[in-house]
């Protein structure tokens, strides 16, 4: 049993994908729940979905980090529930402080809207133990703003606690300038807090979970949810 | 009363729109022109009219909301 909750906020548009992933992927749908209300039912795991949450005004996700439901996926995550962020979802958990740092425009300037190759750089964690280090696989990215920033100290201490999950590579895993889509600080595509139960990342594995779209890389975060939580109870 | 609150990039934090303004500006033939860096300006309506208190309310949105401060500098002039 995966008990997952999907908050859903005015301009996500991620939050069905998402469910019919989870759904198709471990058997068990989530519980949709809206943003103005105050608290999350009790869950194995909480989903921050992609989109475009208050039309990205001000900062992208910064009014989503302050919206009613926040409070207690703050709350809940800080006592140990996993809570993962997808892209909008992303910058939603850095704008709230459950992850360091803040995803600036794209270096380009460009909206990017493709498959990106990743490295696997902690298979440890809540939502990537069922993927292995240094793997590389393919998986989509859709944003203007993934250009991921945080100042030298806090960088250091990332690479130092296996905090980085994911970096933008070539498909035979070589990261370098060339290879990073948007400018992201060390090629990070996804963080993960100090316990690794808080993930942040700015692909999008819901958009590639089975042969039918493409490819199946992005299935196994949420397989790596599943197996977390039948190897807890 | 009416605060006016300004908000820039740090030092240090790259700024594309900036560089793309920056050669827009180039490109209408101007010379003399160096780095070009955007920021937001804010305007808030405030009820108090106690400057100390007013001080207080418009530090708070910025820290919480307006200004992200891992990325961004704020000032304001209140009156």
């Amino acid at each position: 049993m995966l008990r997952a909750s999907v908050i859903v906020f005015p301009g996500s548009n991620c939050d069905r994908d998402v469910k019919t992933a989870l759904e198709r992927v471990t058997g068990f749908a989530p519980k949709m729940v809206w943003h103005g209300d105050a608290s999350v039912p009790s869950s194995d795991m909480i989903v921050l979905p992609g989109g475009f949450s208050y039309g990205d005004y001000l900062r992208c996700g910064a009014m989503a980090a302050h919206s009613p439901i926040m409070k207690d996926v703050v709350a809940k995550a800080n006592s140990g529930t996993p809570v993962i962020g997808i892209c909008n979802g992303f910058q939603i958990l850095c704008e709230s402080g459950l992850l360091p740092g803040a995803l600036l425009r794209n270096a380009s300037l460009h909206f990017i809207c493709r498959d990106v190759y990743l490295k696997v750089e902690n298979d440890q964690t809540f939502f990537t133990k069922c993927y292995r280090k240094n793997e590389v696989i393919k998986v989509p990215i859709a944003h203007g703003e993934g250009n991921y920033f945080t100042d030298s100290q806090t960088l250091e201490r990332l690479e130092g606690e296996g905090q980085i999950a994911f970096r933008y590579s070539d498909a035979e895993g070589n990261v370098s300038a060339e290879t990073c889509p948007n400018g992201a600080l060390a090629n990070i595509a996804g963080i993960t807090n100090k316990s690794g139960r808080v993930l942040g990342m700015m692909p999008h594995p819901e958009r590639l979970y089975e042969a039918a779209l493409g490819g199946t890389d992005g299935r196994r975060v949420f397989e790596s949810a599943l197996l977390s939580v039948l190897e807890a109870a | 009363m009416k605060a006016r609150i300004k908000i820039t990039l740090k030092n240090g934090v790259l700024d594309p729109q900036g560089k793309a303004i920056e050669g827009a500006i180039k490109g209408l033939g101007i010379s003399g022109v160096g780095d070009v860096r955007q920021g937001k300006y804010i305007e808030v309506d405030l009820a108090d009219t106690d400057p100390a208190k007013a001080g207080e309310i418009v530090e708070q949105m910025c820290r919480d909301l307006l200004a992200n401060t891992v990325i961004e500098n704020y000032s304001y002039e209140i009156g």
